[in-house]
């Protein structure tokens, strides 16, 4: 009798839990209201299949229950009755079945007004390729990525030229207009997932994939990776912008094609150093960098990284927080660089000042440092060199106060707080591995003897 | 009739008992020793899993609380656990546990027919067992590739255990195909070649037919894990370029060119969906015994039954891409592959309605054998239909890589044999031990267990509507969820966390009863199959008199025939004119 009740309380709790959930679909922000339509089909077609065999199995326990002097029948077989059952579910299997391929029939199968998308995953961050004015995109390869070329192009194909690299992880696409998106890995399986676009698939590395949706609601979504890929999985994220037509178009015409970054400007020492003037009064006049001033080391940094960094001041990724004291300061400075040639010619002059090891002012564990600087080598390297493959900066021979003070801003949403700055946004769930202040100076202390 | 004239060959064979301590015990050629050798190292490791689900759910519902568990760990522990609760518990107990304890008993044979090459079945196993938990010991620790161990990320720099640790997990799986591949043969010929008097195929009990095609899916299936596992390991220590193409990993171009990461996929679901059944058809046919034993009624449909349970084994061999919808494979697969999935769903869906008009017009002794398969049932079918969902390719796109397909899994292949399980233990210990569980500590072992992991699960579909993607460390600020999901999460830790330390119980039980249980007797289910009617229990090296074994009149599942005094009538015993011929 207990039995039959708490087995009752299992098949309509669970009905009572679906009913009640606030745990369900996010509104959805594409045209697959179809698939929707086919989960719904499924859910209660499923959902009437478990409460009647459930609520079958209930009444059977408490009525056959064990009693005295009563004796089971006993009938093996009942063909009528098995057929029946067969045909029933056959008829729902099939009622769940046909709509599910007609709505994947429309998923493989790409209108022809769409347009191309190419989402590049590596590990842990999304970048992003469209074809350009040719509608075009053109060859690529893993074998020929480097720093200064992170998508892999082949200068010497004449259809890559115009093609927009959109080197970050932050997308635009335009409302109501239909995208293939083409998928490709530089390194291992990700998978190209915006919950509110309902539709995702994997990159896979060696071939391309693809899907197409169509965004419907202009809006900001986060795109996640939804295939293991490593250690910074869970860290490995990306926003798409869905605009009305004009601001896409002007959003599109300030991002670079890769005819743009073959054409760099080569940096002028010379003229770096005399941009460099305003930055040396806290940068310091050798870019070792000033504690006083709040002011990091420069030299010995990456090309790319300084650049990356110069660009998220500019487009207000950093510097933006009120609590953001010094990156406030910092933010109005980069504008004194105001074109591509002024930054490279300034980051030129910095990599022309002699490198040397920023001191030591924060002391620690390093023992423990050392078993925390597990979580970090993976991007920046065991010898804390960094990599432009994992977009990690130099950490070995910088600044030391500059370091914690960054990951305290992190930990506590100074840093990395807004949904496109992706790269900072990984940097917070990475600091949080850190739990407390002690920590963050047991991993710089160790990051000092490197 | 024939078959019945015929000799059993083992019934002629000396048996050579053993003297020593260490060949009865440890080195020992008899089915049931080797059964619970098996056993006891499969709930041993899985025990290791379990304390890893723990350590997992306490990240997921307390994340940036625990120092001692960074991501390189965490992925560890999931991996680790999944592989250890796949494939060296569930397969090793249900087949190399329960297929040798009841097929020598179940079909009437004396032993398996090659026990040599069984022993070594088992210590192949066990060395498969050490090599794995090595991995905790070797630099670097166990791979963090997840249970699926696709490439190319299994054997690059940024999962755990890239090292080592693969090697190691690798290594321990083509080690753990010789010995299945060692016992699967003898269960296989064992039941074609060994059954007793009588023991016609369809009179078999359905644990038997359950077995039985486990492990011939088994044979067929594991040999493609065999070559993906050596195929990696070359890629990984000699660079070949099986599984890799042309790859630029963490800023540096890698010598690979040309391989294929989906090759290795579809090789690893051509052993990883039969693998599905390879644990559910055996559980299917125990709970068919325990359902119909303890309903004190025949299994409803046996014919249908045990064509349902070839129709699953034949058909599991066609499914294996739905696991790979959203691997960038052909996208016309889908078709082919959803149809064939939803198509398996009508034998399944049979299976279940047959166990239910088994407890119809039943007499429904509530044991604690019986509670866990009707448990059984009701997780079983949660878990089933979730699958529909999941097999239905356009359904699976949204859902895929969600948590909403860790609980559909969990469900329909963790927890639903794991129930079985703990209902054959419960029901089969009188038999090995000739004690009694102690029905007070079983009682609140299984609502626990039952009632627990039901809380842990059914909420967990909902994360994965809202679209909570798997297999992460933590979520962090992601747009889609609100505290609502934390909180979640945290009861199911807290659940998670109950139902682990209630398996104490389980233990407990099993070490107590064996010393202070009370004397079971010979049946005391009142069983009508073999096993309950053997001379001596627990039954000797042997398990029949010497030069005698039992002749068959009937099938397995004559309870409460009209006429009879009893409610059961035993496989033994003679036909008598006016009852239902089978």
């Amino acid at each position: 009798m207990t039995t039959a009740i708490i087995l009752l309380i299992v098949v309509l709790g669970s009905v009572l839990f679906n009913m009640l959930s606030p745990w369900w679909f996010t509104d959805i922000a594409s045209n697959w209201g179809s698939i929707d339509f086919a989960v719904f089909v499924t859910f209660w077609i499923c959902g009437v299949a478990f409460v009647l065999v459930g609520l079958f199995m209930v009444y059977a326990i408490w009525k056959y229950r064990r009693r005295d002097g009563q004796r089971a029948a006993y009938e093996p077989e009942n063909k009528r009755l098995e057929w029946w059952l067969t045909i029933v579910t056959t008829v729902g299997v099939v009622g769940m079945l046909a709509p599910g391929l007609v709505v994947w029939e429309e998923y493989v199968d790409v209108p022809d007004e769409a347009a191309q998308l190419e989402v590049v995953g590596q590990q842990w961050n999304w970048s992003y390729r469209l074809p350009g004015e040719d509608g075009l995109l053109g060859a690529a390869d893993a074998r020929r990525i480097t720093a200064d070329n992170p998508f892999g192009l082949d200068p010497e194909d004449p259809t890559s030229h115009d093609d927009v690299l959109i080197a970050q992880a932050t997308l635009h696409l335009p409302i109501d207009r239909p995208v293939k998106v083409l998928l490709r890995s530089k390194d291992v399986l990700h998978d190209f997932y915006v919950p509110e676009f309902r539709a995702k698939m994997d990159a896979v590395p060696g071939m391309i994939s693809y899907f197409w949706f169509t965004p419907t609601k202009a809006g900001t979504y986060e795109v996640l990776c939804a295939e293991l890929c490593g250690v910074g999985h869970h860290t490995m994220r990306g926003t798409v912008v869905v605009n009305e037509r004009e601001d896409y178009e002007a959003w599109l015409g300030s991002q670079q094609t890769f005819g743009d970054t073959l054409t760099r400007p080569a940096g002028d020492v010379a003229a770096g150093q005399a941009a460099y003037v305003v930055c040396a009064a806290c940068h310091g006049a050798q870019a070792e960098g000033n504690v006083a001033l709040n002011a990091p080391k420069l030299t010995g940094q990456s090309a790319w990284y300084l650049r990356r960094q110069i660009a998220a001041y500019k487009q207000g990724l950093r510097g933006t927080h009120e609590d953001d004291e010094f990156g406030r300061q910092m933010a109005p400075m980069v504008a004194t660089l105001f074109d591509r040639t002024a930054v490279e010619n300034v980051i030129a002059y910095i990599h022309s000042l002699p490198d040397n090891p920023a001191p030591a002012t924060v002391s620690g564990d390093v023992a423990r440092g050392q078993a925390l600087y597990r979580g970090c080598v993976v991007c920046h390297r065991a010898d804390g060199s960094g990599s432009h493959g994992t977009l990690a900066p130099r950490l070995a021979g910088m600044t030391d106060w500059y370091m914690a003070q960054q990951l305290h801003n992190f930990q506590a949403g100074i840093r990395g707080h807004l949904m496109e700055d992706t790269l900072g946004r990984q940097m917070v769930l990475m600091s949080k591995q850190l739990h407390g202040d002690e920590a963050i100076d047991d991993v710089v202390a160790y990051i000092n003897t490197l | 009739m024939a078959v019945e004239a015929q000799v059993p060959y083992q019934e002629a064979i000396e048996v050579h008992h053993p003297h020593s301590w260490i060949t009865k015990y440890w080195f020992s050629q008899d089915h049931k020793v080797i059964a619970i050798q098996y056993g006891i190292t499969a709930i041993g490791v899985g025990l290791v899993a379990l304390a890893l689900s723990a350590l997992m759910r306490l990240q997921l519902g307390f994340p940036d609380t625990f120092d001692f568990i960074d991501p390189e760990a965490y992925y560890q522990f999931i991996t680790m656990h999944g592989m250890i609760m796949v494939i060296y518990l569930l397969t090793a107990l249900l087949l190399g546990g329960f297929g040798n304890y009841l097929i020598p008993l179940m079909c009437g044979a004396r032993d398996m027919v090659f026990p040599f090459v069984n022993m070594i079945s088992y210590h192949v196993y066990f060395l498969s067992v050490i090599v794995l938990l090595a991995s905790y010991f070797v630099p670097g620790g166990p791979t963090g590739a997840g249970w699926t161990l696709y490439p190319p990320q299994a054997i690059l720099e940024g999962t755990p255990g890239v090292d080592w640790g693969i090697l190691t997990m690798l290594g321990s799986l083509a080690i753990f195909i010789v010995a299945f591949t060692m016992g699967g043969l003898n269960y296989v010929t064992t039941i074609l070649q060994a059954r007793t008097r009588g023991m016609t195929l369809m009179r078999m009990p359905l644990s038997v037919w359950g077995i039985f095609m486990a492990t011939v899916l088994g044979l067929l299936a594991f040999p493609a894990l065999f070559v993906s596992a050596i195929m990696m390991l070359l890629d990984k220590t000699i660079g070949t370029s099986f599984f890799m193409p042309a790859i630029s990993s963490i800023g540096e171009t890698l010598d690979y060119s040309g391989g294929s990461p989906l090759l290795f996929q579809h090789l690893f679901w051509f052993f990883g969906h039969p693998e599905v059944y390879i644990v559910a058809l055996p559980a299917f046919g125990i709970v068919s015994d325990l359902i119909s034993t303890h309903a004190r009624k025949n299994i409803f449909g046996y014919r249908m039954m045990v064509w349902a349970i070839v129709a699953i084994g034949v058909l599991s061999f066609i499914v294996w891409a739905h696991h790979m919808y959203v691997s960038g494979m052909h996208p016309w697969f889908g078709f082919f592959f959803a149809t064939t999935t939803l198509i398996i769903a009508v034998p399944t869906a049979i299976k279940v309605y047959n166990w239910t008009l088994t407890l119809w017009r039943a007499n429904i002794h509530l044991t604690v054998p019986m509670l866990f398969a009707i448990a059984f049932v009701i997780t079983f079918v949660m878990g089933g239909i979730t699958g529909l969902f999941l097999g239905n390719v356009i359904v699976d796109v949204p859902l895929s890589d969600t948590y909403f397909v860790v609980a559909h899994f969990h469900m329909v292949m963790g927890v639903a044999p794991i129930l079985v399980i703990f209902g054959a233990i419960y029901h089969w210990y009188p038999k090995m031990t000739g004690k009694m569980l102690n029905d007070t500590l079983g009682h609140i072992h299984f609502w626990v267990t039952f009632l627990g992991t039901y809380i842990i699960y059914y909420p967990m579909h909902y994360l994965g509507f809202v679209g909570v993607p798997r297999r992460y460390f933590a979520n962090g600020d992601m747009a889609i969820i609100d505290s609502s999901v934390e909180m979640l999460n945290q009861t199911i830790t807290v659940a998670a966390l109950i139902v682990g330390i209630f398996q104490a119980v389980f233990i407990w039980n099993l070490i107590y009863s064996y010393f202070r249980g009370k004397d079971s007797g010979h049946n005391p289910w009142k069983a009508t199959t073999l096993e309950w009617q053997t001379p001596e229990t627990p039954p000797r090296h042997g398990n029949w008199e010497d030069k005698k074994l039992p002749t068959v009149h009937r099938w397995a599942y004559d309870y409460s025939v009209p006429g009879e005094e009893d409610d059961f009538v035993p496989q033994t015993a003679p036909q008598t004119g006016s009852q239902p011929a089978t």
